[in-house]
């Protein structure tokens, strides 16, 4: 019935330029899948030694990642990305509160730009100026130094933290912009009913503004999540080849051993994990949003 | 009095905890900022003098202008063709109903998702495979599918807020279709539009990962060209690079901020 309606109703709506507006974007999107079919067709095919040209069809390339070593790629990975997700949150929501909240414009417009540029000057400035602040000449044990504070220099080049450290920052100015958005949206008049109830300013926040906002707080967590499982120059440069992620696998495999079929199951494992991660995600968002707008 | 020196106390022990974090997020910029101008080849905190050799040696190294060439031209295709290709996906969103919409929606929004070496990785077999391995197209072509859903969302948020009576009083006073477009719409989607042209241009001209996948060293692109020296050599230069980018970058952010908010730009307040 309601298909038939439709049906009718179609011709009589022009749709004026429908090709023109439709056609580039299916361009992009064909291409798109296209490239993401190149790398599903080549982790199925069987890698020559010294041949960038790949053999016949085989599921050895799969069975390789049970190897321990990949195993413990894969979970150092799963670590990093999950422990960056969560400082990145507590590191964000005081930012993200103050660059909504603040009375004056001015301070507003200063937190947003020092939270926001970082993000426009790009994974090799920043990832470089880590090395600048962590090496061991560099600008915290130096400053250490100067405070009589160590005797020799810290290690946190090429160690684990280090890499966190910088992740951390990388992925707070993509935080603050959905936890702001989030903070943005919380109708100031339930705070100030709470209030008037006699809530003190910790309970209008931990039992009203925290609450609203827990949908942005969830997806902000995930897309830090799976946006670290990808992240390559960090813990190239940071983590030195000391620090392994899939990423950086994928670049030994592809670029420097150009076995372009494991560097593809590697690839379609990483985006298998943040698929995952965003799809376990979307129910509970959901839940989380319907239960606000009730309450 | 009590609870007002809580209250005090707690207001200053949170804006202090934000200047810190604050703090945390801008230091490694001025640290990069410090060392650009440090006289010695190696790292040395507080520089011993000041000097701008650095500037001079990044300024004239001809890997660095070809790259940043090369990332220009780059930079100039990949986002005006997204401003086109988004602009025009993001009408066809907003105004019309058809088969697959759902799925041509989430593939194009999916570059948000797909890590950069797996669309870099992706780019580059299928580069091989049309035997167009690591031109300019296939560098052009990844940037477009990664910047598209930035320029998408923006021009779809300027559509959702675009009061829709404009466009029937210009229909109504017999302007055909692409007349409405073209005097209606259309000038009141430029903002949007600027704001999603310049978010796709900055994320290009930085863009890393994937096109380290997709450039060869004829068509590398500055962060590529800046990592292949960060491996090779130690010195200070690539701090005067940085400075130079971080300069700038602030200098479009506070213009932008200034002509198009950010707040707008970054869709913090839209739905």
């Amino acid at each position: 019935m309601i298909a038939s309606a439709r049906w009718r109703a179609a011709p009589a709506r022009p749709r004026p330029f429908f090709l023109w507006l439709f056609l580039p974007s299916l361009a992009a999107a064909l291409l798109f899948v296209a490239a993401l079919c190149e790398v599903a067709q080549y982790a199925f095919r069987v890698f020559t030694p010294g041949s960038l040209e790949a053999g016949g069809f085989t599921l050895e390339n799969f069975a390789r990642l049970a190897r321990p070593i990949y195993l413990s790629v894969l979970a150092d990975t799963l670590l990093i990305s999950l422990a960056t997700a969560l400082f990145t949150l507590l590191l964000s929501y005081p930012v993200a509160y103050a660059m909504v909240r603040a009375k004056s414009d001015f301070v507003r417009s200063l937190i947003m730009l020092l939270a926001v540029t970082p993000l426009f000057t790009g994974e090799i400035v920043r990832t470089y100026a880590w090395i600048l602040v962590l090496g061991s000449n560099g600008f915290v044990n130096s400053v250490l130094k100067a405070a009589g504070l160590v005797n020799a220099p810290l290690t946190m080049l090429y160690t684990r933290f280090g890499v966190i450290v910088a992740l951390v920052q990388f992925s707070m100015p993509v935080m603050i912009i959905i936890l702001a958005a989030a903070l943005a949206h919380v109708d100031r008049n339930c705070e100030r009913a709470a209030a008037n109830l006699g809530a003190g300013p910790a309970k209008v926040f931990r039992h009203v503004t925290l609450p609203l906002t827990l949908p942005g707080i969830v997806s902000g967590t995930v897309v830090i999540f799976a946006w670290t499982m990808s992240a390559f120059s960090t813990p190239q440069l940071v983590g030195g080849g000391k620090v392994l992620m899939i990423s950086n696998l994928v670049y030994l495999q592809g670029l420097s051993s150009f076995n372009f079929p494991f560097a593809a199951v590697l690839s379609l494992l990483a985006l298998a994990v943040a698929i995952g991660a965003l799809g376990s995600m979307r129910p509970f968002v959901s839940r989380l949003e319907r239960k606000a707008a009730v309450n | 009095m009590n609870a007002w020196l809580a209250t005090r106390l707690s207001a200053g022990l949170f804006w202090s905890a934000v200047a810190l974090i604050l703090g945390y997020m801008t230091i490694p910029a001025l640290v990069v900022l410090m060392t650009s101008v440090s006289p010695s080849e190696l790292l040395e905190f507080p520089p011993s003098g000041f000097s701008l050799r650095w500037y001079e040696r990044a300024l004239t190294y001809p890997d660095f202008q070809g790259a940043f060439v090369n990332g220009l031209i780059v930079t100039a295709f990949a986002s005006s063709l997204s401003l086109l290709i988004g602009s025009a996906f993001a009408y066809l969103v907003e105004r019309y109903t058809f088969g697959g919409r759902v799925a041509l929606e989430a593939i194009l929004a999916s570059p948000l998702i797909v890590p950069h070496f797996t669309t870099g990785f992706g780019f580059l077999l299928l580069g091989a495979n049309l035997r167009i391995g690591q031109s300019y197209a296939v560098v052009v072509a990844t940037h477009v599918l990664l910047t598209l859903p930035f320029v998408t969302r923006s021009v779809y948020v300027s559509l959702r807020n675009l009061d829709p009576a404009l466009e029937r009083a210009a229909t109504n006073l017999g302007a055909s279709p692409l007349q409405v477009l073209r005097r209606v719409t259309l000038p009141l989607l430029l903002p949007g539009m600027a704001g999603g042209w310049l978010v796709a241009a900055m994320l290009s001209l930085t863009e890393f990962t994937a096109s380290l996948y997709v450039t060869a060293q004829r068509t590398q692109t500055l962060p590529v060209a800046m990592y292949t020296y960060v491996r090779e050599y130690t010195d200070p230069t690539i701090a005067a690079i940085s400075a130079l980018l971080i300069t700038f970058t602030t200098i479009l952010m506070l213009i932008a901020n200034r002509y198009l908010g950010l707040r707008r730009i970054l869709a913090i307040d839209a739905h």
